[in-house]
């Protein structure tokens, strides 16, 4: 494995100084901070009203995350997460230097690995830095308060920014599955872009057949669905049902594409 | 395992099928220690697919590589000792010369990071080497290409044109790099189609045609081989024609320009030019033309009704076996 390190700590690093590293990452970091502009405004110049969840913010900072994580599913995340697994094999093969790396004395195996480990650590990052700068400009907006569950019942602060947390570690459950098809998108296209774009479609029609009338019995096992499993964690009691299937459902999606793009990196003629 | 009798590259009946496209079609080859060892071949011939095979980038349809007796398609492991590039080296362009060779040293790992100032001091690019690779120009990254490899203390060399869009000093600079690196004991496997590149580094060449191997051996061997074309003008041409004709072991004649070629035996000379003083056409000129690696070149890759012809009868030519067959060559 101490090839898979070397590739991953020069992945991370070959990371730093590419543009697209920053545009996710400021995504992260810009639309909880929208959305924490958006309720200020509201608080200025609106009394009441307004989209359901705006309670929930009005009593407590805790809620931004929470928000910003039922809307990301729609695109902000799967696109993050593909941001980078998308194109961290298109690019190089693209630009010539999947082959300058492959003549070196790494086993292909050791490449794949590496680059699909940075992969998800890009969309963890992405993920855990959205959510902490929606606590944090939640909080400054609108304290940092007990936070009402789905059932209604209060929970307090401090609890609640444990259930923040472990809702975003929920959360990367479907984003992995989603950086291993970027992953094998971004192998078999050999083109960063359509991987990218490719993955981001993947994602939104699997939100639309879950709201197709007569397709509604797939929506178990969509990858879209499982995006929601950590409003389970906000029941009470908490419901690990669908935390649960979002695992082996996830995981499904992920053994499939990843095993596919494995297979097809390390045996594939490099010839670009 | 490493074979330490095994020839630094030993190819045989190498194929490399693309759907009903053979473009490798049964190569073989042998490249010894010591070898700078031309791979010549007209643009599409299989050169480049051929080099594909022997770093491991892509799986043979059939056939075999050996890399010092290793299978480098088996695993990477095949490939220690062994270093090159194939088209132009890539380097990733937001990053220096210096990081980029990091990288690179760190997946070589075997003491590869501490050969790289010296690497950077033999290719020049030292003073550059906090430069990133996106402001390089073709030959610098050329020559980090060969950077790239010498960390690797490689004992083979597989470059792929290194020369190709250079400008003349910089394909002077690449030429003489080479030479040093093959001085230096470094066994060099050179894919080119600068035949003058070739002929002035490479003791021994492979021509390639359409696939196939149309010649293996030393340059020198080559060009013993196609026999030897004389220049002769003599007072009367139209009776030294005659005479020629008549003579054992002289080819064909043919007019070119204002004198007679043909391709003969050097045994058969000397009695043809006393025959011809006999017949009375005295003799201004009768010189031997040594056919050049562009020649040999071209009478093998090009089909024969495009080559210059280099006339003479069964035996008395000798040229190379087997001569190309009669298809359409590739461009040059």
């Amino acid at each position: 494995m101490r090839g898979v390190a070397i590739v991953y700590r020069w992945e991370l690093a070959k990371l730093r100084h590419l543009k697209r590293t920053y545009l996710g990452l400021g995504m992260a970091v810009l639309v909880p901070v929208l959305f924490v502009i958006a309720v200020h405004i509201r608080h200025q110049h609106e009394h009441g009203g307004g989209p359901p969840f705006t309670d929930y913010v009005d009593r407590s900072g805790l809620a931004i995350p929470l928000i910003v994580l039922l809307f990301g599913a729609i695109w902000l995340f799967p696109l993050i997460a593909a941001l980078v697994a998308g194109d961290i094999v298109a690019a190089e093969d693209h630009d010539g230097t999947l082959k300058t790396v492959l003549t070196r004395s790494l086993e292909r195996w050791q490449l794949f690995l590496g680059k699909g480990l940075v992969a998800f650590t890009y969309a963890c990052v992405a993920t855990l830095l959205c959510g902490t700068v929606g606590v944090i400009a939640g909080s400054l907006q609108s304290g940092f308060h007990p936070l009402q569950s789905l059932s209604g019942t209060i929970v307090s602060a401090p609890r609640a920014l444990m259930l923040v947390y472990v809702s975003m570690l929920v959360y990367l459950i479907p984003i992995a599955a989603i950086v291993c098809i970027g992953l094998l998108l971004s192998t078999i296209t050999r083109n960063s872009a359509a991987a990218v774009v490719g993955t981001l479609m993947l994602s939104i029609i699997s939100q639309l057949i879950g709201i197709l009338p007569g397709l509604g019995s797939t929506q178990p096992y969509l990858i879209s669905t499982q995006f929601n499993a950590w409003q389970g964690l906000l029941r009470t009691p908490i419901d690990t049902d669908p935390i649960v299937r979002a695992v082996w459902v996830s995981a499904i999606y992920a053994v499939i594409s990843l095993g596919a793009a494995f297979i097809v990196f390390v045996r594939r003629d490099v010839a670009g | 395992m490493s074979d330490p009798g095994a020839p630094p590259i030993e190819v045989r009946g190498l194929v490399k099928r693309y759907g009903s496209l053979e473009a490798v079609a049964g190569v073989d080859l042998t490249v010894q220690a010591g070898d700078v060892y031309g791979y010549l071949g007209p643009n599409g011939a299989g050169k480049t697919t051929s080099l594909r095979m022997m770093l491991g980038l892509i799986a043979p349809t059939a056939g075999s590589v050996r890399l010092f007796g290793r299978d480098p398609v088996a695993s990477v492991h095949a490939l220690k000792g062994v270093a090159g590039f194939v088209e132009a080296p890539m380097f990733y362009p937001y990053m220096s010369a210096e990081e980029n060779l990091r990288l690179l040293a760190a997946y070589d790992g075997d003491g590869a990071a501490g050969r790289i100032a010296e690497a950077l001091d033999t290719v020049e690019l030292a003073d550059r080497r906090r430069d990133k690779v996106g402001g390089y120009s073709h030959g610098m990254r050329q020559r980090l290409g060969i950077a790239a490899a010498l960390i690797r203390a490689p004992r083979l060399m597989l470059l792929d044109e290194p020369a190709t869009g250079l400008d003349p000093a910089g394909m002077r600079d690449m030429r003489r790099l080479v030479r040093r690196l093959a001085d230096s004991g470094i066994t060099v496997l050179l894919s080119s189609h600068l035949l003058y590149e070739v002929e002035e580094l490479c003791n021994r060449v492979a021509i390639i045609r359409r696939g196939r191997i149309v010649h293996e051996g030393e340059i020198a061997a080559l060009k013993r081989s196609a026999g030897t074309v004389y220049r002769l003008r003599t007072s009367d041409d139209a009776l030294a024609r005659v005479v020629c004709g008549e003579q054992p072991g002289i080819g064909t004649v043919r007019v070119v320009g204002g004198h007679l070629e043909f391709a003969a035996d050097e045994l058969a000379v000397a009695p043809l030019s006393a025959a011809l003083v006999q017949a009375g056409a005295l003799i201004h000129e009768l010189t031997p033309q040594t056919a050049t690696l562009e020649d040999l070149f071209f009478s093998l890759t090009e089909p024969e009704d495009e080559a210059e012809p280099v006339a003479g009868p069964p035996g008395a030519h000798g040229g190379p076996e087997p001569l190309a067959e009669p298809e359409p060559a590739g461009e040059l």
